[in-house]
């Protein structure tokens, strides 16, 4: 194309008719959220379906396995049918062979929504840019999550060792509590996606709770008050509640339902 | 308020705003992105290490992912000639290749377990690291901050990442190819129990564990890459540059990238429950089964259940290889046929269709499985509705070009063959989305052969339009256009010969995966076909390497590139010539209209760069423009 004669250059001609500057025009951030967290809320789309996914499996397996008709108080574990959690988790630490039904995991559950609170405090103290506030609710949700954590430690303990009363199998043999190949309370998928699911929940707290602490390392050493923002915490804070979000889940399938 | 002057010179006025290489270290518009104010000022004088390996620029890391894709195109393309060359000569002596293949050759003959592995490989390798990885990974990365006008993407640190994980995946999947057992054998749609049992065949040993690690280090590198282009594309978008002003590859991008983190996440499920029923004796995908005089223990999982996870990321994935060609060929087609593209938002309509169906027609693939018929029937309905959003495309792509001042590039050739493609894989598509009709065609290579050309030659056209249209970009220099032809010719007659015959042989029957067929007298009569295919496809393989030559010689001593030589409209033909990293050396330019503006009634030059404010082109705006710049 041929040389010649330029144009007004498109930076003094902004003066002249500026672009639009709606919210979805451009040059800002149409959700009002920094890149950081818009990653943050896509990678927890993501997750959510990774554990859709899970929470699927565990409805198509249980679909396809029997269920138990007769009267709750006759029932009796067997790999015929699906065990009812009432009978599964009757336990409670330091209290013996006491039938306490789904009593330890509601604590639990309790514990874990607790942390959530604390750490929508976090984020607030992060707001108020007040270092000694945001300090003290991380440590209290670190607390509760590593809490969780131990209890979940302790659930599978008792998972895995099993009642007092073991169950007798068609060949005679007595059946102690689980692995991911048997166990006494039910079919063998039963005790599979138990382990998986929680598990892969556990590491999800787990992760939540090592990040956390990086986040107080860096609150203490003044990291984010010399970034002149809480933010990673507000992303953290997300993640956390997410976390939490997943586990209302799979608290529902494998205790309530 | 004058009028244009006589044949303006847009390029030029941005040269002159910007001013190559003089102009001082850019500050940016997006004063709250830390990252790019902290990159530009610091590594100017950068260790050729962070500058070439462990670059945090999205071009630079764009080539990246395109030389390993093409490193992975050559070895999916050559896995592909082995097999053929077993389908088209099933007696023939292989001996020669036995200094290649080793003990994989026995007699003479190659091994029906190293078959197996070889098609599932080709697949793998085509599906994932090729058209996944190498298609997306390039070009989102290079033409996302170039085209929304920004200065690199949200976060180059985890882009940077994207790659690396993308590159252990690639090591881990190339070095499954040696080990004793062979690499993974059982489709690439590894369905148990065959890919859970490893005493199920060779294949499912050792070769299976390092897929499955392999593809979890992959979907890491999708899930950092996809939320890194969904944000640039959501945050970064220069001033002006509203969704509706955004060209049609950004939409297929952000699209495709949208896919890819809702999808790819519960392939990694699926993908973690078969390695703890591989390693960890769980039954998720496991039941009554009886092996090697041997009945296993695992009782009450499903197998299908595993093909219902894996056709959930698998069809999405599909339109995840396809949407970015679709996108680029959009904008080349209306770059050289100088027209503006055909209903723009039905073009965005349209991907936005095909991405929310995507979800929701998985079980097509499915319909032999046992399912509930009344199911597939729901399926199948919502697999033919797909047809309307590719209808609404290929119609516009046609009427784009319809009277169109056409120039025949060499992008442009692969275009209009991609839209060709398109076309004659996607009737055959209709066909097998009936669940009747699908019971007859299922396992045969009517299905190899249509989805080789809806999606595989499709998207690789994709890929070529997109190398040969963006590659003075990429590199500053032009590709030879002479051999751009010949490629173009002897791939896509190439393209036609190998799987026009395939529908043919495919009607009749002719199962998939059959490593010999010499023994069925009723597939014998195509011996002469299956010669004629093999032959096709590799000389069509053979001429890519006329690509691969024209490619790394044009690198070095191709053409000199102009600022804009193809005359385009949109933001990334505004950087100088080789951008540095900031993309723009001054200011960002700010858009003012839609990236189509293409011979517009009263325009002198046939093309309007978006940074162009209307108040400079008053004898060509519509009423409503003139209205905005007054």
């Amino acid at each position: 194309m041929a040389q010649s004669t330029t144009l007004q250059s498109p930076a003094a001609a902004a003066t002249h008719d500026a672009p639009r500057t709606g919210n979805w025009d451009g040059g800002n951030e149409p959700f009002k959220a920094s890149y950081g967290k818009l990653m943050m809320w896509f990678f927890l789309l993501s997750d959510a379906f990774t554990f859709a996914a899970f929470l699927t499996t565990y409805g198509m397996i249980r679909h396809k396995h029997e269920v138990f008709t007769g009267e709750a108080k006759d029932f009796v574990f067997s790999t015929r049918w699906w065990p009812i959690p009432d009978h599964v988790f009757n336990a409670f630490p330091g209290m013996g062979e006491a039938n306490v039904p789904l009593g330890f995991v509601a604590l639990m559950t309790m514990i874990l929504i607790l942390s959530s609170v604390t750490m929508v405090l976090a984020v607030e103290a992060g707001h108020r840019m007040d270092k000694k506030d945001v300090q003290k609710w991380l440590l209290w949700t670190i607390l509760f999550g590593s809490t969780f954590l131990l209890s979940q430690a302790w659930e599978w303990s008792h998972f895995i060792h099993g009642h007092a009363e073991p169950t007798i199998m068609a060949d005679g043999t007595k059946l102690f509590g689980a692995n991911l190949a048997m166990n006494q309370y039910g079919p063998v998928l039963f005790a599979d996606l138990f382990f998986f699911i929680t598990g892969f929940h556990g590491t999800h707290v787990f992760s939540g709770v090592c990040l956390l602490v990086w986040c107080f390392i860096a609150t203490t050493n003044g990291t984010f008050e010399k970034r002149g923002h809480y933010e990673m915490i507000e992303k953290i804070g997300l993640y956390w509640h997410f976390v939490d979000l997943v586990w209302v889940f799979v608290f529902t399938f494998f205790y309530l339902v | 308020m004058s009028d244009l002057t006589p044949k303006p010179n847009f390029s030029a006025s941005v040269q002159a705003s910007g001013g190559v290489g003089s102009a001082p270290v850019p500050t940016t518009e997006h004063g709250d992105h830390l990252l790019h104010d902290d990159h530009d000022h610091e590594h100017h004088d950068q260790h050729w290490l962070w500058k070439y390996v462990f670059s945090q620029d999205h071009k630079q890391i764009a080539k990246q992912f395109l030389i390993t894709g093409m490193f992975w195109a050559i070895l999916g393309g050559t896995l592909s000639s082995l097999f053929r060359l077993q389908l088209g000569w099933p007696e023939g002596s292989m001996q020669w290749l036995t200094p290649f293949l080793g003990h994989w050759i026995q007699a003479g003959k190659l091994n029906p377990e190293f078959y197996l592995a070889l098609v599932t490989m080709h697949g793998t390798i085509m599906v994932f690291f090729v058209l996944t990885a190498g298609l997306s990974g390039t070009f989102s990365n290079f033409l996302i901050p170039l085209q929304v006008g920004a200065r690199d993407m949200a976060s180059g640190f985890m882009n940077m990442l994207s790659y690396w994980f993308f590159f252990i995946s690639s090591v881990i999947m190339f070095s499954s190819l040696f080990i004793e057992t062979g690499p993974a054998a059982a489709g690439w749609t590894i369905y148990p129990p065959l890919s859970a049992l490893p005493q199920a065949i060779p294949g499912s040993g050792m070769g299976m564990t390092l897929w499955l690690v392999s593809m979890v280090f992959f979907i890491v590198s999708q899930l950092l890459g996809g939320v890194n282009y969904v944000t640039t594309v959501i945050n970064l978008r220069t001033r002006g540059m509203s969704m509706s002003k955004l060209p049609l590859t950004i939409w297929a991008f952000f699209l495709t990238a949208i896919l890819g983190i809702l999808s790819f996440p519960v392939l990694f499920s699926a993908a973690l429950l078969l390695v703890f029923d591989r390693s960890f004796g769980t039954s998720f995908f496991l039941s009554d089964i009886y092996i090697a005089g041997q009945a296993l223990s695992n009782q009450g999982g499903s197998p299908v259940l595993f093909q219902h996870l894996f056709w959930f990321l698998g069809h999405p994935e599909v339109y995840i290889v396809i949407m970015p060609a679709m996108g680029m060929v959009s904008e080349v087609l209306s770059t050289n046929a100088r027209k503006p593209i055909f209903g723009y938002r039905a073009m965005i309509g349209s991907l936005i269709g095909i991405s929310l169906l995507s979800f929701v027609v998985w079980a097509h693939h499915m319909f032999v499985t046992g399912m509930n018929p009344f199911l597939g029937s729901v399926f199948m309905f919502l697999t033919l509705i797909i047809a309307v959003p590719s209808g609404v495309k290929v119609f516009n792509w046609l009427a784009t070009l319809w009277r169109g001042n056409i120039r025949f590039t060499a992008a442009m050739l692969f275009s209009i063959g991609f839209v060709s493609l398109f076309i004659s894989g996607g009737l055959t598509g209709i066909i097998l989305g009936n669940a009747t009709l699908d019971i007859q065609m299922h396992n045969t290579y009517f299905v190899v052969a249509h989805f080789h050309l809806v999606m595989g030659s499709s998207a690789f056209f994709g890929l070529f339009a997109g190398v040969y249209h963006w590659f003075p970009k990429m590199f500053g220099r032009m590709m030879d256009e002479k051999l751009g032809y010949i490629h173009f010719w002897l791939t896509f007659a190439g393209v036609y010969l190998v799987f026009m015959p395939m529908h043919y042989v495919g009607i009749a029957g002719f199962p998939r995966r059959y490593y010999a067929w010499t023994g069925f007298d009723a597939f014998s009569q195509f011996a002469d076909m299956n010669k004629f295919i093999s032959i096709a496809a590799i000389i069509a393989f053979l001429g890519q390497f006329i690509f691969i030559f024209n490619f790394f010689y044009s690198i070095f001593r191709g053409r000199r590139a102009t600022q804009n030589p193809w005359n385009s409209t949109t933001l990334e033909w505004t950087t100088p010539i080789e951008p540095g990293h900031g993309n723009w050396p001054g200011e960002i330019p700010a858009v003012y209209r839609w990236p189509y503006d293409y011979s517009k009634p009263g325009s002198d030059v046939d093309f309007i760069p978006q940074n162009v404010p209307l108040s400079q082109t008053q004898s060509s705006n519509l009423p409503y423009e003139q209205e905005m710049a007054d």
